[in-house]
């Protein structure tokens, strides 16, 4: 791990270039913040290509693209109101982060009730958001929506609707196990003992990447 | 960033709120259907270029790690932002080609 505190280090540019020149380790982190991070990037280059792949398909698309504001939208007392569901989505997940973060606050100041309280919180907002995605894809599967065709449009929407949001609900669920488990190692004390709150960090990154994703998501599928 | 130079409570916070924000905004986008188009993609891009350099900068906090892991993890995604572009310009051929070659 490191062996030298930040305060010693050039900072800037300078520091950079000392960070790759030194002979020990490059990143002045943990490991498993390193791993984490290192993880991550490997995940963003996945949801990359998926985007890519969203774009090349619906640019190529012979069929006009359908409208994610008519598709997606819900019937609220007579009226449309596009992308509801999608916005209290949104919404839920931004949340779900925003307690994570304080969780990760709480649990560097040795609060273990707050912080155990927080990353539960989170890990229930993130449920409830898995469920609404499984709401929202039965009632596209009920339409009629198919990876290879749909009511609406072009046949590619489909695919790509499912890819996408099927491959980042699953990382959301993932994300909620994850969170669970942590949960209950900052009850029973795993943290407190070793005197290192890394763990919960290294957690909150994770749930933060899923709510990145969500944010690219939210933009180019929904609301373009 | 381990146990020195923490974001202060105040600032996740303000992140949270700005999120809020920041995703209303872009949702009034579509909802009011901002003309002409490629505006509104641009404003669409910049929001969500603004929320997620929120997230990583302080809910992350990368604003608080050394420039060595920022550079590791920024300039990567560079990459992908090409490989979506390009994606773009791709799916613009394979349309182009199924109207003159196919005439669908």
């Amino acid at each position: 791990m490191a062996s030298t505190t930040q305060e010693e280090l050039p900072g800037g540019l300078k520091g950079l270039v000392h960070d790759w020149a030194k002979d020990e380790t490059t990143y002045n982190v943990p490991w498993p913040k390193a791993m984490m991070w290192i993880f991550l990037l490997g995940d963003t280059f996945v949801f990359g290509i998926f985007l890519a792949a969203y774009a090349a398909a619906r640019a190529g698309a012979n069929i006009p693209w359908p409208n994610a504001s008519e598709v997606f939208a819900l019937h609220v007392g007579g009226t449309q109101v596009p992308l509801l569901l999608i916005a209290i989505m949104t919404f839920i997940l931004i949340s779900s982060s925003g307690f994570m973060a304080l969780a990760v606050n709480y649990g560097y100041a040795r609060d273990k009730n707050k912080s155990f309280l927080l990353v539960l919180m989170t890990a229930i907002f993130g449920l409830i958001f898995v469920g609404m995605q499984a709401l929202e894809w039965a009632t596209l599967i009920g339409e009629g929506v198919r990876p290879w065709e749909n009511p609406f449009g072009a046949h590619q929407f489909g695919a790509t609707f499912f890819m996408l949001t099927g491959f980042h609900g699953f990382h959301v669920l993932i994300g909620v196990i994850y969170l669970f488990i942590t949960a209950l190692r900052i009850k029973k004390g795993s943290f407190e003992k070793a005197d290192d709150y890394t763990g919960v960090e290294v957690a909150g990154l994770y749930w933060h990447f899923v709510d990145l994703v969500w944010v690219f998501i939210f933009a180019f599928f929904y609301l373009f | 960033m381990s146990e020195a130079g923490h974001p202060s409570l105040k600032a996740y916070y303000t992140v949270w709120i700005l999120l809020f924000v920041l995703s209303v905004v872009s949702y009034g986008v579509d909802f009011f259907g901002v003309h002409p188009e490629p505006l509104k993609w641009s404003v669409l891009v910049m929001l969500a270029l603004a929320k997620a350099g929120l997230i990583m900068a302080v809910f992350m906090h990368l604003k608080y790690e050394r420039l060595s892991l920022i550079y590791t993890l920024a300039l990567p995604p560079i990459l992908i932002a090409f490989i979506v572009i390009f994606g773009m310009g791709e799916g613009q051929f394979v349309a182009e080609m199924r109207r003159t070659a196919f005439g669908w």
